[in-house]
Parts: C-alpha cells; sequence; structure tokens
C-alpha cells in the first residue's frame, strides 16, 4: 500500500496506516526498532525562542499525535492559580480580573517547582518549593504634567492601564538564591490585564503553581502544537503554455515552476497548502493527483514563552517514555 | 478564541458622537472626492434618517407633542371652573407648562433617572398652571401653580438628558446608547407599548357572509366620549344602529330626521344617478312611506322615542330626538345652530358605502389592511389619562371651593387657591399608578384596560431596542382568527416582516420596520381652508344632485367637498407639501373605486420616507448625497428640498414605487432608499436574511432578545433585580449595516466562534453542541449575574425602627462562619463571598412595633436576616445605602457571580439555530487544520438540511474570509458581501474555495475522510442557563395545609410523580411500591374512625357519638383524611364503614 493520503475532489482516501502485525497474511509488519531507527528522520527547519517548525519522517501517525497531545495538555508548566485580593477598586470584577491574570503566561522554569500536595492543609500548602508569589500593587494618580485637552488616558493619568510587566515576582525563601539569576518575569510584558482611573487601585497577590493543561488551558505550554503532513503533487500529464501559468496558480505560490519548455513541474510541494483549488477546474481533471505523505509530518510548536518550543518536545517525549514505561512495568502487562 | 477585536463597552466612549464617524469626509474608506454613485449611496440617507429620528422616535414625538401642544388642548378644553353657590365666581386656567417655571426659560432641577433608578424614586418634573381666578370682586392671575408631577419620558424635550452631550451624559452615569422613549416610575424602567387600533372616524365596510349583513360602521372619538354608530342591512332594508337607541331605526327616517325630507333628494344623495344602486335602495323608501312619517319633526319624534337614556330633567321626545341626531350619531361631527345637512351627507355617504358593497362586494373593506389602523403612542394615552385626572381634580377642587363658599359671612375673602393644593396629590399618584400597574382606566369613556405599560426588559441591548419599537394589537390572543395574524402586504417598509413571537401572540404583536415614522395630529382647519382655495367646492353648498358625479373630498374621513378636477389637485396639493407648505405628514391619495380624494392629518398612521422621482430621475442626485455626506445637509433639508417625502400606506398605495434607480421607468413615482429597512432592528442584527427559510429569522428575532452581552455603558452602575453580561463581547465578524445603525457593534451580545461543522462524539445529537474546553479556560462563553436584594429599614408608629446589627463573634473574637461576608456595620462587604446560608444583610425589627415605647423599658429585638440561598456562592459586588421618597432607609446589594459555560447551557447562532452545550472535550481530543487551528463549537451538519439556513452558511465563508483578509464584512439584506469575492479571498489565501478544509482527528491524528466546513460564526450565549434550573430533592419543606412536598424550584419543592407515571408504575405491576412509597412511607396518618356513626374522631374518643366504644385505629392517607374534613365544612358527611377483609 503506498503511503500517500489522496486528496480528492470531496473525499481524502487512504487515511490509516496499514503496517501493523496482522493486517495482512502474508506480511509481518512487526515494528523493529532497528528498522526504525534507520529509517526515521528529523530535520529542523527553523528554530527560535518562542517557534519551533520540524518534521518527523518515516514515524506512526500515533506516536506524532501523542506527541502532540502530550505537549497540549501534558508538559507542565507554572501558571497563576490562586489570587488574593486586599484590594480592587477598579471596574474591573475580581475574578475577571483572576481570571485575565491567569491567563497571563509567565517565565519560570517549571523544573524548578515541585508539585502542591491537594491532600494537605490550606495553610501548609504552599511552601518556597513549589510555589511563586507575584504581587500587584497599583494605582492609578492623575498625572499634574498631561498637557491640557488631551484626551489619551495614557497620558492623562498614570497607571491607566496595567500590563502584565506591573506583575511583581516576590522571591520566597530559599527562591532569593535559586532565582536570583533568571527571576520570574511574565513571557509577555505587553498583555493589558486592566484598565484604571484616578483614584482607583489594585492590590493583590497571586500564587502560581505547577499544572498540566489538561487541567486548565493556562497551564499549557504551547499556544498550539500541531502537524501537517506533507503535500504531494503528481502531475500525471504534462500542462504547459498558458494553461501551466493556471495551473501554477492554483497552487501557493513557489509550488509549481515553469521550466524552459513551459512546462509546470513541481518545485516544492512543502510549501502547498492543499487549497485543492487544481480540482475544481475541468481542464486540469486526470492531469493533476494531490495527495500527503503519511509519514511525514511537519510539526509545528509555538511556545507560550516559558521554555524553548525544543524542550517541550523533549519533554513530550519524555513524557510518553515514562507512559510506556509505566505500562511496561504495570502488572496487568505481564 | 477567535481573532476577532474584543468589543470593550468604554473604548468607544473616548469617541464623542455616534452618528459622527457615518458624517465624516472619510466613511468606510470613501472619500468625498470619491466618485458618488446615487444608487449605492443613497442608502447614506439612512444614517442621516435616523440621526433626525433616532429609533424611538415615534415614543419621543408623540410625548412631546402631548407635553408641548395637547396639554395646552386639554387645558383650554376644560378651562373653567364655576360655582354653583357664588355666580360670581370663576376660576380660569391661562396656560399650562411641564418642569419649568414662566419666569425662567431653564428648567427646574430634576433628580437625574440614574439617581431616580437607583433610589426607587419617580423620575418626574413638576406641571405648572398659570391660573386667573376672582378673590371678592378683583380678578387676580397667579402663575406657576403647581398641581401635581408628570412622569417624563427618558430623551424626550423635558428630560435632562434632551440634546446631551456623550460627557454630558457620562457625568448623570447615563448611557449615551440607550435609546429612551420610557419612564422611571419607583426606580422601575416602564414602556407604554405601541397599541394597534382601528382607525377613529372612519367609515369601514364589513360583511358577514354568512348572516348576509352588509354594515358600514364608524367609531366617533372625542374630547368627551367614544360611541360607535352603524348603517346596517337588514331584509335587505337599510338601517341605522347606535348602543344609545334601542332598535334600529330605517335609515330613511334617520335622513329625514336630518332634515333631508325629500325622498328624490335622498335617493339622489345615497344613489346618485346609478339605476343599479337606486333599485337597491328603493325598498328603504317604501318602509317609511308604510310608518306614515314624512316630516322632520315625525321623523324627530320616532327617534326621540326609541332613545334609551338617564337624564334629571324629563325631556320632550322631540327634544330627545334632536338630541340623538344632534349628539350622539356620529358624534364626532358637531352641529352648529341645528343644521344637520353635514351629519345627513355624513350618514348618506355611509349608506352609499353599504349600497356599493351590496351591487359589489368587493367594495368592502379589509380590517386588516395597514392603512385602516393607527398606532396609539406614549403621548396619546398619557393624554387621555391626564385629561381624566384633570377633571377629576378640577371636581374635587370645585366641589372644595363650593363647600368653602356655601359657609354664610366669611370672616375673609375667600382665596381659591388655599383649596388647590389639597388634592394635587391625585394627580400625581394618577400617573404614576396608571403607569407602575398598566392599569389604564378612564372613567369618561368607562375604558379599562390592562397591560398597557411593561417593564423594560434590560436582558441585552437587543431586547430593549425590540421593545421599544413593539406594537401590541387589541385583539384577544386567545380567538383562532387567521386574519390578523397574516402578513399583510400593505406591511412592507412599515411593519417589520420577521419580528413577531411563536405561539398565542403570533402575528398581533409586532414590531416598526427601520425607517417607519408614525405620525402626529396635526391640524385640520388651515388644510380645509387650503382645500377650497385649490378649487373644492364646499359641500355644504353643493347640490345634491351633483354631488355623486364629482370627486367627494374627504379630511379625516369627513366629507368636506366636491372637486371637479381630481388629478390635478391632488397633485397640486402634493406639490405645496413637497415645497413645505404644509406638514409633510399630511396625506393625499385618490380612490377611483368610491370616486374620493382622502386627505389625513390624523395622529397614528404609519409611515416612511421615500425618494421622490420626476420625469423618471431620482430628485436626489450625486450632489446632494455629495453634500450629505459632507454634512452641509441634513435628512431635514431633504424633506425640504422636495427630494424625499413621507408616504403613508394609503398613500404608497396610489404611488409606484421602484426598489432600485435601474427600475425607475415613466410611470414610476417614487424610489426606495434601502431595501433592507423592510425589517426591523431586531430582525436586522441576522447576517444574510434573504438567503435564510423565513421562520429562522423569526426565531432569531425572538431569540436576539435572550443573548447575553453587554446591556449599556453604564451597565456596572446599574443596580437590577437580575442582570446577565458577557465578559468578553465580541462585535460580529459579519455585520450588517442594521448592526451599525443601531450600535450593536459597540454593544454586542456575543462572541465569534470558529465553528466545525461535523460530527462528534454522539453527544451532539438533536442540536446540542460539543466546546472546547480551552477556550472555556481562555474565556468564550463566560458570563456574570447580577442579582439585586432591596431591604428597607422602616420606621413604626411607637417609634421604633428597623435596625442593621454588627456581626457576632465566637470565643477567638473571628465571626462567625454565617456572619464571615459581614463588615462591622451588619452589611455584606464588598468583594467578599457569600455561600448558602451565610447572611449578608444582618437586619432586625422590633419586636413590638405597635405599642407605645414609654411602656417599654427597653426596645426588643428579633433578628430578620437576609440569608443567601443558592446552589453556587457569589460575591458582593456593591451595597447601597439610600433614602427612598418616602425617607425610609434603603439597602440594595448586588450580588455577582460568575459563570463559565457548562453542560446544557444554551447557545445559539444568528440563524434560529439553537443548542445546547452536549458535552466538553479538551483541546488535544479536537479537530485541528494545517495551521493547528482548533475549533471553538463543533456542530452537527444534521441541523442545516430541515432548516435551510444558508445564510448561516454564508456567514461562516464570509467571516473567514473576513479573517484572513483582516476585514469585517457585510451580511446586509439583500446586499452584503458577495459570495464570489469571499471565496475568491479564501483561495487566495490558500484555502479551499468552498470554506471546507482538511482535518486532521486530535484523537488518532490521522486526516479525516471528509472536509470539513469550518469557519467562524457569530454565536450568542442565551439567558438559560443549568445553573439557575437545576434542582433536584430527596426531602424537604411542606405545605401546611396538605402536608404534600411544596411546589416549584424557588421553595426546594418535589418533583410530581405525575398520573401518567402512577400508571407506568401500575402496568409495570409494581403497584405495591406506589403503596410503599406514596402512602406508607409519606403521607400515612392513623385516624380513629368511630365504626358506630362512620366519623372520625381523635384520641380514642367519638365526639359525635359521645363514647368510644366502637373507635378503631386505621392508616389512611393523610390527603384522604383532608378531604373528608373539607366535605364535612361544607356540610357533607362522609362516613366510613368499617368491615373485615378476612373473615374471622
Amino acid at each position: 500500500m503506498s503511503n500517500i493520503v489522496g486528496i480528492e475532489y470531496n473525499r481524502v482516501t487512504n487515511t490509516t496506516s496499514t503496517d501493523f502485525p496482522g493486517f495482512q497474511k502474508d506480511q509481518d509488519a512487526k515494528w523493529d526498532v532497528e528498522n526504525f531507527k534507520n529509517t526515521f528522520d528529523v530535520k529542523i527547519n527553523s528554530l527560535d525562542e518562542r517557534e519551533a517548525n520540524f518534521d518527523l519522517m518515516h514515524i506512526d501517525t500515533s506516536v506524532t499525535n501523542a506527541f502532540r497531545r502530550i505537549m497540549i495538555s501534558e508538559v507542565p508548566s507554572v501558571a497563576p492559580e490562586y489570587v488574593y485580593f486586599f484590594n480592587n477598586t477598579s471596574v474591573i470584577q475580581d475574578e475577571v480580573l483572576a481570571h485575565r491574570i491567569g491567563l497571563t503566561p509567565l517565565k519560570v522554569d517549571p523544573d524548578m517547582l515541585s508539585w502542591v500536595d491537594n491532600s494537605l492543609p490550606e495553610a501548609e500548602k504552599f511552601t518556597d518549593e513549589n510555589t511563586i508569589v507575584l504581587t500587584l500593587n497599583v494605582k492609578c494618580t492623575r498625572n499634574p504634567d498631561a498637557p491640557k485637552n488631551c484626551t489619551d488616558s495614557k497620558i492623562l493619568y498614570r497607571n491607566a492601564h496595567i500590563y502584565a510587566r506591573d506583575l511583581k515576582f516576590e522571591p520566597q525563601g530559599k527562591q532569593l538564591s535559586t532565582f536570583a539569576k533568571n527571576p520570574v518575569v511574565p513571557a509577555d510584558p505587553d498583555i493589558l490585564l486592566a484598565k484604571l482611573r484616578p483614584g482607583q487601585e489594585i492590590s493583590l497577590r497571586a500564587h502560581c503553581i505547577l499544572g498540566i493543561g489538561s487541567d486548565h488551558a493556562k497551564f499549557s505550554p504551547v499556544s498550539t502544537a500541531s502537524y501537517r503532513l506533507m503535500p504531494y503533487i503528481n502531475i500525471t500529464q504534462p500542462v504547459s503554455g498558458e494553461s501551466a501559468e493556471k495551473f501554477a496558480k492554483c497552487f501557493s505560490p513557489g509550488v509549481i515552476g515553469i521550466d524552459d519548455a513551459g512546462k509546470a513541474f513541481v518545485k516544492d510541494a512543502r510549501n502547498d497548502t492543499v487549497s485543492r483549488e487544481v480540482l475544481r477546474h475541468e481542464e486540469f481533471e486526470g492531469k493533476v493527483k494531490l495527495g500527503r505523505v503519511r509519514d511525514h509530518f511537519i510539526f509545528n510548536v509555538e511556545s507560550t514563552g516559558a521554555m524553548t518550543p525544543e524542550e517541550i518536545f523533549f519533554k513530550s517525549v519524555r513524557i510518553l517514555k515514562n507512559k510506556a514505561e509505566y505500562l511496561k512495568n504495570c502488572p496487568i502487562s505481564q | 478564541m477567535s481573532a476577532a477585536a474584543t468589543a470593550m463597552p468604554h473604548a468607544a466612549l473616548e469617541k464623542d458622537s455616534a452618528f459622527e464617524s457615518l458624517l465624516k469626509p472619510v466613511y468606510k474608506g470613501k472619500k468625498l472626492t470619491d466618485e458618488i454613485n446615487t444608487a449605492e449611496d443613497k442608502w447614506n440617507l439612512l444614517p442621516a434618517f435616523l440621526k433626525v429620528k433616532g429609533l424611538v422616535k415615534q415614543h419621543l414625538d408623540s410625548f412631546n407633542y402631548f407635553v408641548d401642544v395637547d396639554l395646552k388642548k386639554i387645558i383650554k378644553a376644560n378651562e373653567l371652573i364655576l360655582s354653583d353657590v357664588d355666580p360670581e365666581f370663576y376660576l380660569k386656567y391661562v396656560d399650562i407648562r411641564v418642569g419649568h417655571k414662566s419666569s425662567s426659560s431653564t428648567k427646574d432641577y430634576i433628580v437625574p433617572p440614574h439617581e431616580c433608578r437607583l433610589r426607587d424614586m419617580t423620575y418626574s418634573a413638576p406641571v405648572y398652571v398659570d391660573i386667573e381666578y376672582t378673590r371678592g370682586r378683583n380678578i387676580i392671575m397667579h402663575r406657576d401653580v403647581e398641581i401635581g408631577k408628570m412622569p417624563i419620558m427618558l430623551r424626550s424635550n423635558k428630560c435632562i438628558l434632551n440634546g446631551a452631550s456623550e460627557s454630558q451624559m457620562a457625568k448623570v452615569n447615563e448611557c449615551p446608547l440607550d435609546p429612551g422613549g420610557y419612564f422611571i416610575v419607583n426606580g422601575t424602567e416602564k414602556v407604554i407599548l405601541i397599541q394597534e387600533q382601528l382607525s377613529k372616524n372612519r367609515i369601514i365596510v364589513e360583511a358577514d357572509e354568512k348572516k348576509g349583513i352588509v354594515q358600514a360602521s364608524v367609531t366617533s372619538s372625542t374630547h368627551e366620549r367614544k360611541s360607535k354608530t352603524y348603517v346596517i342591512t337588514k331584509n335587505e332594508k337599510i338601517y341605522l344602529k347606535h348602543n344609545s337607541i334601542a332598535e334600529e331605526v330605517p335609515i330613511v327616517l334617520v335622513l329625514k330626521a336630518c332634515g333631508i325630507v325629500s325622498d328624490l333628494e335622498i335617493m339622489q344623495l345615497v344613489c346618485g344617478n346609478d339605476s343599479s344602486y337606486q333599485d337597491i335602495f328603493a325598498i328603504n323608501l317604501e318602509e317609511v312611506a308604510k310608518m306614515k312619517i314624512y316630516t322632520q319633526q315625525q321623523a324627530l319624534e320616532y327617534i326621540g322615542s326609541k332613545v334609551k337614556t338617564v337624564r334629571r330633567q324629563k325631556l320632550t321626545t322631540l327634544q330627545e330626538g334632536i338630541e340623538a341626531i344632534a349628539t350622539t350619531v356620529i358624534a364626532h361631527l358637531t352641529v352648529e345652530a341645528l343644521d344637520f345637512r353635514e351629519k345627513a351627507l355624513y350618514i348618506a355617504v355611509m349608506t352609499r358605502r353599504v349600497v356599493m358593497a351590496l351591487h359589489n362586494p368587493k367594495m368592502i373593506d379589509d380590517r386588516d389592511y395597514v392603512g385602516n389602523k393607527r398606532l396609539e403612542l406614549a403621548g396619546q394615552l398619557m393624554s387621555l389619562l391626564f385629561e381624566d385626572l384633570f377633571k377629576k381634580f378640577n371636581n374635587d377642587f370645585k366641589a372644595n371651593i363650593d363647600k368653602v363658599l356655601k359657609k354664610p359671612n366669611r370672616a375673609m375673602e375667600y382665596d381659591a387657591l388655599l383649596s388647590i393644593n389639597v388634592h394635587s396629590n391625585n394627580i400625581t399618584t394618577g400617573l404614576n399608578r396608571a403607569i407602575s400597574t398598566g392599569n389604564w382606566s378612564l372613567k369618561r369613556f368607562k375604558m379599562e384596560r390592562a397591560g398597557v405599560t411593561h417593564v423594560l426588559s434590560r436582558l441585552s441591548y437587543i431586547s430593549a431596542l425590540g421593545m421599544m419599537t413593539r406594537i401590541s394589537s387589541q385583539f384577544e390572543k386567545s380567538r383562532k382568527v387567521s386574519g390578523p395574524r397574516a402578513l399583510q402586504p400593505s406591511q412592507f417598509g412599515m411593519l417589520c416582516t420577521s419580528d413577531t413571537p411563536e405561539g398565542e401572540a403570533c402575528g398581533l404583536v409586532k414590531n416598526l420596520a427601520l425607517m417607519t415614522h408614525i405620525t402626529t395630529d396635526d391640524e385640520e382647519e388651515p388644510i380645509k381652508n387650503l382645500c377650497y382655495l385649490l378649487g373644492v367646492e364646499d359641500i355644504t353648498v353643493v347640490d345634491s344632485d351633483t354631488l355623486h358625479l364629482n370627486y367627494c373630498v374627504y379630511l379625516n374621513g369627513t366629507i368636506v367637498g366636491i372637486i371637479r378636477f381630481p388629478t390635478k389637485f391632488v397633485s397640486r396639493f402634493r406639490s405645496l407639501r413637497r415645497g413645505g407648505r404644509l406638514s409633510d405628514f399630511v396625506s393625499i391619495y385618490t380612490n377611483s373605486h368610491q370616486k374620493a380624494v382622502h386627505i389625513a392629518t390624523d395622529g397614528g398612521r404609519v409611515c416612511r420616507p421615500l425618494i421622490i422621482v420626476s420625469d423618471g430621475n431620482s430628485r436626489v442626485q450625486a450632489e446632494h448625497l455629495a453634500k450629505l455626506l459632507d454634512g452641509k445637509l441634513q435628512f431635514d433639508d431633504f424633506l425640504r428640498l422636495g427630494l424625499v417625502e413621507y408616504l403613508d400606506v394609503n398613500e404608497e398605495n396610489d404611488s409606484f414605487i421602484a426598489l432600485y434607480e435601474k427600475d425607475i421607468e415613466p410611470r414610476i413615482t417614487h424610489l426606495e432608499i434601502e431595501p433592507f429597512t423592510v425589517l426591523g432592528a431586531v430582525a436586522g442584527l441576522i447576517p444574510y436574511p434573504h438567503h435564510n427559510q423565513s421562520p429562522r429569522n423569526t426565531y432569531q428575532c425572538a431569540m436576539g432578545k435572550q443573548a447575553i452581552g453587554a446591556i449599556a455603558y453604564n451597565q456596572f452602575k446599574r443596580i437590577d433585580t437580575l442582570l446577565y453580561l458577557m465578559i468578553y463581547p465580541q462585535q460580529p465578524m459579519v455585520k450588517t449595516k442594521t448592526i451599525e445603525l443601531i450600535d450593536y457593534d459597540k454593544i454586542p451580545a456575543g462572541q465569534n466562534a470558529t465553528v466545525a461543522v461535523m460530527s462528534y462524539s454522539g453527544y451532539d445529537i438533536e442540536d446540542a453542541l460539543v466546546l472546547n474546553k480551552a477556550s472555556i479556560d481562555r474565556g468564550f462563553g463566560r458570563c456574570e449575574t447580577r442579582r439585586k436584594l432591596t431591604t428597607v429599614l422602616k420606621r413604626y408608629p411607637n417609634h421604633t425602627q428597623d435596625m442593621v446589627g454588627g456581626m457576632r463573634v465566637d470565643e477567638n473574637g473571628e465571626p462567625i462562619w454565617q456572619h464571615k461576608a459581614l463588615g462591622p456595620d451588619g452589611l455584606g462587604e464588598v468583594g467578599m463571598k457569600v455561600e448558602s446560608g451565610q447572611i449578608y444583610v444582618n437586619k432586625s425589627v422590633p419586636t413590638n412595633a405597635s405599642d407605645s415605647v414609654l411602656n417599654q423599658t427597653q426596645a426588643q429585638y428579633r433578628e430578620t436576616p437576609v440569608v443567601y440561598r443558592a446552589p453556587e456562592p457569589s460575591h458582593i459586588d456593591q451595597v447601597m445605602m439610600s433614602v427612598s421618597e418616602n425617607d425610609q432607609a434603603l439597602i440594595k446589594v448586588l450580588l455577582r457571580q460568575n459563570r463559565r459555560p457548562e453542560l446544557g447551557d444554551k447557545f445559539s447562532s444568528r440563524h434560529g439555530q439553537k443548542g445546547v452545550c452536549g458535552i466538553i472535550i479538551n483541546q488535544e481530543d479536537l479537530p485541528f487544520n494545517d495551521q493547528g487551528v482548533v475549533p471553538d463549537i463543533i456542530m452537527n451538519p444534521h441541523g442545516f438540511p430541515s432548516r435551510m439556513t444558508v445564510g448561516k452558511m454564508k456567514e461562516l465563508v464570509s467571516g473567514k474570509a473576513g479573517v484572513l483578509n483582516g476585514s469585517l464584512e457585510y451580511g446586509t439584506c439583500f446586499g452584503g458581501s458577495k459570495l464570489e469575492d469571499m471565496t475568491g479571498i479564501l483561495v487566495q489565501n490558500g484555502f479551499n474555495y468552498s470554506g471546507k478544509d482538511m482535518l486532521y482527528s486530535g484523537i488518532t491524528g490521522e486526516c479525516l475522510q471528509a472536509y470539513i466546513f469550518f469557519g467562524p460564526i457569530y454565536y450568542q450565549k442565551l439567558k438559560h442557563m443549568v445553573l439557575d434550573k437545576m434542582h433536584a430533592r430527596a426531602r424537604g419543606p411542606r405545605a401546611v395545609l396538605t402536608r404534600q412536598p411544596t411546589e416549584g424550584r424557588s421553595r426546594d419543592g418535589g418533583l410530581r410523580l405525575g398520573e401518567m407515571e402512577r400508571d407506568c408504575v401500575i402496568a409495570y405491576g409494581a403497584s405495591q411500591l406506589l403503596l410503599e412509597r406514596l402512602m406508607i412511607s409519606s403521607d400515612a396518618f392513623e385516624v380513629d374512625v368511630c365504626n358506630h356513626c362512620g366519623l372520625m374522631g381523635y384520641s380514642g374518643w367519638c365526639t359525635t357519638c359521645k363514647s368510644a366504644e366502637h373507635i378503631i385505629k386505621m392508616t389512611i392517607p393523610y390527603a384522604a383524611k383532608l378531604l373528608f374534613q373539607e366535605l364535612l365544612s361544607m356540610n357533607i358527611a362522609p362516613r366510613l364503614k368499617l368491615e373485615d377483609v378476612f373473615e374471622q
């Protein structure tokens, strides 16, 4: 069976891989580590602080998808979970502000913290090992230097807009030394949390703890982690001349090239968005076959800022490994 | 959450006027220098119209007319108070004013509306009169006497918000987008709904085909009285019928009584020289001849003998007859100097209409035709009420004056002013009570109408707006008639074609369309004079013979003359109106079937503006629109220049109106401004409504009013009984022009959800939706409820009063759990969480409120705390302490609850497609596309085929294109962004043209085998939430009388196991279960039955037999015991006869 997912006009075919034991009588298809080691391939396309783009090739969908799922929901990260209000005279309600603070991504290495034990009583739950304390103490005042007939609230008042950067880290106990080098800051300092007017103030304290994305989306270390399959374009009959121009326009720019003879050829299928535009035009019927390579995943991981994307990916691998190990050692599986 | 910008309510405050942007040189990317296309840009007249008129202008106009004009008329009509005792005495009302004194032109200070809302007060202004009266021999003028307070309609010209700028509005805590048009009475906002009625003082011809009756009727309505006169057929003869005349009077006899004695003239007046009419009518002449009534005197005496009257002094039958003809029959025509000719002509015309209908059944009128309807507004209703109260006030005043004047030898000269203030409260309370209860009872007309006012629904901005344009009909809801409910072709452009409720009020409750205007009364006299100037021959001098040879001219239903050249007359009349020589709202039209020209100046007609077309050209040209955009011309200038005019339904029927400029041909007289104005404000929210099945639009109109969103810019300042607010409302990706015009984009109610139309998990059957948990975590569908609790600290006659106590503390000095939310003042602290069972106002009342305190050493108090009871805790948002109008301390506590969507919460798109949340799925389990986008909502595709909401699909495609393009797209009715353009944008951005994407399953990671329709759709969260409805009980409170569980969720009631459920259990064969559960372990009651008398005794003693001999103990249901006792109490003795089942 081919490993190309068929992209047809109104359906997708051959979506499931069949190389597992027992699918075909004569074929063994047993998973072989050595074989996998030889064929599996990773190609990194781009990598920076916030985003990573890499290819995983010759690996089963289930494994790749597991990475994706784990990155979204099981890689732990730190987020504000308990917000204690001392004063809030702004128009924004306590719950809403707490929700907004909760969703602010923080630059904390999750490995620096341990898990909070929920079985402990409230007073003993939070220690310098498992909790990071952020405070927000702001008061809006009039700006005496504001020019007359100015209407911009940012100039008219001081602290009219409260941003994520106004959240201040308060190291507790030994955090003074452990977090001395890299104090906790919001990953994106310009997130607007609230707006104030003169006389209003906010005073609160937030406890940030470790959590996972399946508990609440704020604990998810990725904005998104997903993959797409490598596009595959097969020109079965030559397309040339004017219709080649039109043919090229049916794909994303740079996907189809036109050679010296005016014949269209596949220059770079990777960039194609598989819009299926070419299938709409009668003149190209039967001349091209669209598909996607089933075991070639173009991964895209976008971090919220706490960790680098590659770290998140490696953690997902580790978690999957731990899960596999757990299953292996599980009494049921023996 | 999707990409669209969150519309923060306060963000828009920075800009000043809402309309400014519409009139700026650059509007929607169009510059002044751009070429102006009249065909497309004429819609700019609409914002200009709404700028002048506003959406609730009808209410404001009507109220303004009432306070400025009608009040003066009422004063004029009731100006004199005379004394029965002293003939010298008189008191005369000279002038009346609302809200300001005569000396100063500035308005009095009135408490601002928002303070009235908060303090449970009435937003009202004093009514001043100037009076002139005699004191002894002197005539005294007195100015600015306050006779009461009048509730003021918000944003009317007596309101402090009239003409206020946004910053002024903000200063008084008022939302600049609030439409106004309602009253605030005792702190609640009350709307007087528009009432639909059959037009007054007009002849309506009806037929009852079963009975073979044709009748012409006219409802006469004057300030004094209301009565109905019929001209009716009976045995092919024609009679006049009136409530105050005992039996039907032959029509010829009536005409003779009116002074038309000659049979020939009667024939001429009724039939003209049409022989077929003469044949039908001739029989009537015979009848009167048989009765031997020939003269006017005989006729009047005949009628006089039939009149039902209650009079103090007896009149002769002749006088009675004259009285009847002069005042009771067709009461709206006044008779001067016993000249009955005008009235005779009116009756003759009615008769002629009956004869015409007999001759040709097509000549009967349609009651449901919108041109035969009048809309009664707040001003008219207030005027009726005020006049009634004013008359009562004057009567009381007069009685008071008489009482004083009756006393002989008064020490000093009597000043009538001293008596005026005694009753001044009557008008104030009368107006307040009527508006707050909605019961309009008018003594003069013996009218009793309930449900005139309603509490303004503040569920969402749209629901408030929808209420202001609502029209309620006088028809009975329960009757199963289709006529009045049907969609009338004449509704086009006047009443919204979609917005009507479902169910019993369907078609009876209507809504105004976007450009509708409702007229107010105009002066009749100048129009009459104008008619004569334009060649109308006065009816009083017209020869009976020539009457029907020419066109008759009717002014407000009354014949005023004849015209020889009607077409010329009508066109000259119209050109005078277009030139601004007479009111814009006077309508004129020809009815060639009746050979009549009708002119109407009365109030309550619906009309709408149209562009005038002359010589095959639209009068509105590009230059005018350019000036409009430039701000050099206003909408009123368009009227004045004769480019645009108002047409009412009748005149519209007499015109040829082109929908688009391209349709103009020689016979066309008018051009529509914009076709989407057939819809109203509420239906205008729907994108692409012209692609939907029509009931879907109607459903959305009902649901749009239940959507949770922002309510007003002052929403956090309001303390309402119950308020739902959305935390992150967004303006829709696919807007309509109506949305911009009514500012829904500034106060939205919904969010743009990314929707995947696919089947998922099986928890999506029957329209259930699948929600993304991560979206909810990030704020999708979050809302807030705010609930108010009011407590009043009462004062008692013995000088004790309710008080609020401090909190109670335990041994450690900590407050006890119940008092945890309280502050030291005994009121809940702002920001505290209150859980079920906790107290948030620790009120105590004196145990003894009646006895004098002098007897008591110290006042004793009993705690009556306000306890919070709800399944979920709340937070205290605000605590308000104030003093109400009657000086009692008023405490309002606002409790707030933050809710995230949960299973069972109701959502709806803007296409009448509602659904509840069936399951909440983790993000990683949801399908994703190439970009990694995950849907917020998954909708089952089975929602589409039967509902045929193609508009929703178009919304999705346009929305998706808008997201990719970075633009907001339009889905305006009969217009909007074109599908080809939208799919083009999709393809340009590398998406499939159909809007269907290839998705990967989140669970297996493989590609889905079908392409999924995927994109943003605007979803509304509806107010029905599980948290407000969930209810279960194992045991709980019982009713005292029956000892059965209470009913309803609010009383923690039981869930009824009804008859049908009982039947199921019996059929299943588990009847013993019923016995056990319903009787033995719940309702069992042991009684002592006396086997001798069969009645129940107690404690082993029969009170009837006075013995304990035959007492037998047995167990029966308590309900049965109660039944026996209740039967006994009404003299029925149920006697129990006891026998052994098993013989011993």
